[in-house]
């Protein structure tokens, strides 16, 4: 088993009225898996998570990293919406 | 040719004739400086607008930046390049950023700050929510992102 953090931002963690999560995973637990896991929480989670390839941007470890990223023990996760700044 | 660069995320409001002052201050060798600053609209379409909450994603936001400073730096003569960010509530015609660059020339100048600001606006980990009033009723909007500021680092 693996122990991460995930974090939430901006829309997401409002909708979701969440902004970190720890969780332990298999070993071998990629990103995309975690979504399909978060998905399953509630109706509100499976809106955000259900078609994460496409609507979601992530980061591992505060870089940007892609669905098929396999979580190592203490990584960081962050799921966000694209961003508007400036 | 010697860089400086800096990166400033606050959510105090933008003393922008400080900022400027820092640039033409620090110009080094170069013989162009060009300063950017983005503000809250005040407009006709953004009339019941009230305000905007920043979020960013403190640690990783400035790790961004920085990366698109070295890029703009390895691929421009600049001496100094400086990217100021508001975070927290900002109220309407509050400066949200500045981009000060100074090049060689007024054509790095220029054209460093367009690139370090379409890359901000489509990287950097900053989210803006609106605040709207109108007849007593209050709504906060989340901003989309555009396809236009996406097009806009094709370019680059």
């Amino acid at each position: 088993m693996v122990r991460i953090k995930i974090i939430l931002f901006a829309s997401f963690k409002e909708l979701l009225n969440c902004s970190e999560i720890e969780q332990q995973l298999d070993n071998g637990t990629t990103i995309h898996s975690l979504c399909e896991s978060l998905a399953s929480r509630g109706e509100t989670w499976e809106m955000v998570f259900s078609d994460a390839d496409k609507t979601i941007k992530v980061a591992c470890n505060q870089q940007m990293a892609d669905m098929s990223t396999v979580l190592k023990e203490g990584d960081e996760v962050a799921f966000f919406p694209p961003v508007t700044g400036g | 040719m010697q860089v400086t660069k800096q990166i400033i995320i606050t959510d105090e409001p933008l003393d922008i004739s400080g900022l400027n002052r820092n640039i033409q201050s620090n110009q080094g060798e170069s013989g162009a400086s060009v300063i950017f600053t983005g503000n809250v609209r005040v407009s006709d379409e953004e009339q019941d607008l009230t305000g905007m909450t920043l979020e960013h994603y403190p640690g990783m936001t400035e790790s961004l930046l920085d990366e698109i400073l070295v890029q703009a730096i390895d691929r421009w003569e600049l001496t100094r390049v400086l990217v100021a960010h508001r975070v927290g509530h900002l109220s309407p015609g509050e400066p949200i950023v500045f981009v000060g660059t100074c090049g060689l020339h007024r054509k790095e100048a220029f054209e460093s700050a367009e690139f370090i600001m379409d890359y901000l606006k489509n990287k950097a980990t900053f989210w803006k929510k609106e605040h709207y009033s109108s007849n007593g009723l209050k709504r906060d909007v989340w901003v989309e992102s555009k396809q236009s500021d996406l097009d806009a680092i094709e370019r680059w």
